[in-house]
């Protein structure tokens, strides 16, 4: 297909597709929304690793796939390994010349599952050991590919089918990681939050991330109607929402400094996010208000880590 | 070719180098770290052009490779014991996506107690894990399996993960005289990798999509029988093998060659003491022999009923236990391969050399007397141990 560039305002995007239409998600979903705006971002020259979760399940039935770029998967908790193995290989292949010499983007996708929970270990030795790759996590902040479970990114207070409300607890009862410090904490090049209810904002995340040598790390907020309980068509809303009342700020730190990316004077109350969404259906207004400090005080914290 | 007097963890690194392995992920563990330990130092050195990728653990080291052979490197790897263990769920992907590795395992015992002393429990946990498997008795085999391997597991017809045993300790801390080949003889025996269909961005394929039940059978039908297949270029390999460096390999050993009325049967690096007791018996004029496994998988069903049909007597000694279950692993496996033969020997098992437990000449000597005895008066049980106190 010809290459073409669509002009939004001073922001363009390629018309081509990478992620192939037809594929399983449900409708709405915000992780497939993403996937297809971060292959708009990298182009051709890729090679993608996919861990075990929605991503791979929604994309990849046997005999049908919707990547046509290359891709593996191999299992769930290994992506940032099998990633540092492509880097490795295509650095020897390259060097001995058995390959010819040319940049190809290595990349990961995980789950906040596969990256914050069973992944973090691999993830930690890929970033540290400093291989050329950008990690991808798609945050929809539970285990949704089977079936809702908690992750240790489901947010304090949140309905999961492994950490229920109940006569006894509210649902959730631990705050979420924060795995962007986390990451951070390892002294990579770039780290950056994203969300595709920012896609210009997120593709250029993408690319900048694919395109800084050594590793780089996006975490995406990526709303799923189904594990959130919300209407469909609220998916960009949400995210939207998720970044002006401030419990997802968008940020990068790139060589160690922060910068806040989109920066509202006003945070919008927390009431409203949560309110869209059935997983938080449950909460009395105390649970809420504790909920409105933690959010003010955590995007305080990256303020000021940002000097704004 | 040089002769050199090496350690058989050297030798596995002398194999990986000469083949010129392209990538390497490693993890230590005792008794293999020796093997990744020289790999790392030769890479520092400048004498194997390879990334050497200094893993957080063992299943990250094989899931490196996976990515690594996927776009088309030669990979290497080593491991033991606990190691294995970890890489459990990784192997299955290895075989099942076709990726050839190579790994050396320098067999170790499984935990709890803690034990960093050799047996064979950590290679019996991975058997069906659909790697092509083969045991060594010596450093000589270690290195010679190790070009072996690659020539096979690379194969187009192929394309399977092999797993080199080597015995811990045994084998990986002895050192012993190994010729070994140069890097030109090599390369004639020993083609580049050529992945067919890598990870490659001008010609996009995808791996590892998932199978729904009207596609998984059939997929792990053909998985199998390529497997099974994939023992006609394992029999040319060896071939080829002798025909560049003039030792010849088998699936399976039978000394003398033409049988004895009674067998006994080992796996690895104790058959070399198991053929001392062998020997000191036919010294005496009983009609003892020795029968060896080399290939473990694919199971070579034909060459071992082939070589125990006139035994009367087939007494199996085994390095681990199969809990709960029918006794060693291999006398389980050597039973169910005899069981449709027409004439078949009377199968004895035992159960020793657990945790690094040595079993000596004469410990090898009491087993084959006391197998003739149990079958002499007809009193087949499910096992016994050697060396073991009760
Ligand atoms: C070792 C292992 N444990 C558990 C599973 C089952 N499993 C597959 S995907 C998944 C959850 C994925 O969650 P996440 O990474 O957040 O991705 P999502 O589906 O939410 O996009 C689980 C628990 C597995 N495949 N492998
Ligand atoms: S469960 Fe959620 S993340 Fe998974 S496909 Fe559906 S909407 Fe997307
Ligand atoms: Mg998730």
């Amino acid at each position: 297909m010809e290459e073409k560039l669509v002009k939004f305002g001073r922001q363009s995007v390629s018309t081509r597709e990478y992620f192939a239409p037809g594929h399983r998600a449900c409708v709405g979903c915000g992780e497939a929304l993403a996937v297809r705006l971060a292959l708009k971002a990298l182009g051709e020259n890729v090679v993608i690793a996919t861990a075990t979760g929605c991503i791979e399940i929604i994309s990849s039935c046997l005999p049908q796939t919707s990547w046509r770029v290359p891709w593996i998967h191999t299992l769930f908790e290994n992506t940032a390994a099998v990633t540092s193995g492509i880097e490795a290989g295509f650095k020897a292949l390259q060097r001995k010349e058995e390959l010819p010499s040319k940049r190809i983007y290595c990349v990961a996708m995980a789950g906040d599952g596969g990256t914050s929970d069973i992944g973090i270990q691999a993830l930690s030795g890929a970033l540290e050991r400093g291989h050329d790759f950008l990690y991808l996590c798609y945050d929809n902040e539970a285990y949704m590919n089977t079936g809702i479970q908690r992750s240790s990114a489901t947010p304090y207070g949140a309905f999961t089918t492994t950490a229920p409300p109940g006569k006894l607890s509210i649902g959730q009862i631990t705050w979420k990681k924060n795995m962007v410090a986390i990451v951070a904490a390892h002294d990579i090049p770039y780290v950056a939050t994203a969300c595709p209810s920012y896609p210009f904002d997120l593709i250029d995340k993408v690319r900048k991330g694919a395109e800084i040598k050594g590793p780089a790390y996006v975490h995406i907020l990526s709303p799923c109607p189904t594990g959130w309980r919300y209407s469909t068509e609220q998916t960009i809303e949400i995210g939207k929402l998720a970044v002006e009342t401030g419990i997802f700020p968008l940020y990068e730190v790139e060589e160690g400094k922060y910068k806040m990316n989109v920066d509202r004077p006003e945070l919008k109350p927390i009431r409203e996010y949560l309110e869209l969404q059935g997983r938080f259906r449950h909460l009395p207004d105390e649970e809420i208000e504790k909920i409105q400090q933690r959010v003010e005080k955590e995007y305080h914290k990256v303020k000021d880590k940002c000097g704004v | 070719m040089r002769r050199v007097a090496l350690e058989g963890s050297f030798a596995a690194a002398e194999a990986a180098r000469i083949a010129d392995v392209d990538v390497i992920a490693a993890y230590p563990i005792t008794p293999q770290t020796h093997i990744v330990e020289r790999l790392a130092e030769m890479v520092a050195d400048g004498e194997l052009d390879a990334e050497y990728i200094d893993v957080e653990s063992e299943h990250s080291a094989l899931s490196c490779l996976l990515g690594a052979s996927a776009v088309g490197a030669r990979t290497f790897t080593a491991t033991a014991g606990q190691g294995l263990e970890l890489m459990h769920e990784v192997l299955y992907i290895a075989s099942s996506m076709r990726l050839p590795i190579i790994m050396a395992v320098a067999n170790r015992a499984l935990s709890a107690p803690l034990s960093v002393w050799g047996d064979h429990s950590d290679a019996m946990a991975v058997r069906d894990s659909g790697w092509i498997q083969v045991f060594a008795e010596n450093s000589q085999e270690v290195s010679d399996l190790i070009l072996w391997a690659f020539r096979v597991g690379e194969d187009r017809k192929v394309l399977f993960p092999v797993m080199v045993h080597l015995d811990g300790f045994h084998i990986s801390h002895v050192t012993e005289p190994v010729l070994l080949p140069d890097k030109e003889e090599v390369d004639r025996f020993l083609p580049p990798y050529c992945y067919p269909l890598p990870l490659d961005p001008d010609r996009p394929v995808t791996m590892g999509a998932y199978g729904p039940p009207e596609i998984y059978s059939e997929a792990k039908k053909a998985q199998e029988v390529a497997l099974r297949e994939s023992k006609e270029v394992i029999l040319r390999g060896w071939e080829e093998f002798r025909d560049a460096f003039g030792r010849s390999y088998s699936p399976v050993e039978l000394h003398p060659p033409q049988g004895a009325k009674t067998l006994l049967l080992t796996m690895g690096s104790f058959s070399e003491t198991a053929q001392l007791a062998v020997d000191q018996k036919r010294r005496k004029g009983e009609d003892v022999g020795l029968l060896s496994i080399r290939l473990w998988r694919p199971f070579p069903f034909e060459e071992l009923s082939g070589a125990a049909r006139d035994a009367h007597t087939l007494i199996i000694f085994d390095r681990s236990i199969s809990f709960g279950g029918p006794g060693g692993p291999v006398a389980c496996e050597v039973k169910s391969a005899l069981y449709s033969e027409q004439r078949r020997p009377k199968v004895v098992s035992f159960i020793g050399g657990l945790g690094g437990r040595d079993v000596s000449q004469k410990e090898f000597e009491q087993m084959i007397d006391r197998g003739v005895e149990i079958v002499e008066k007809g009193s087949l049980g499910m096992y016994e141990t050697i060396g073991i106190r009760d």
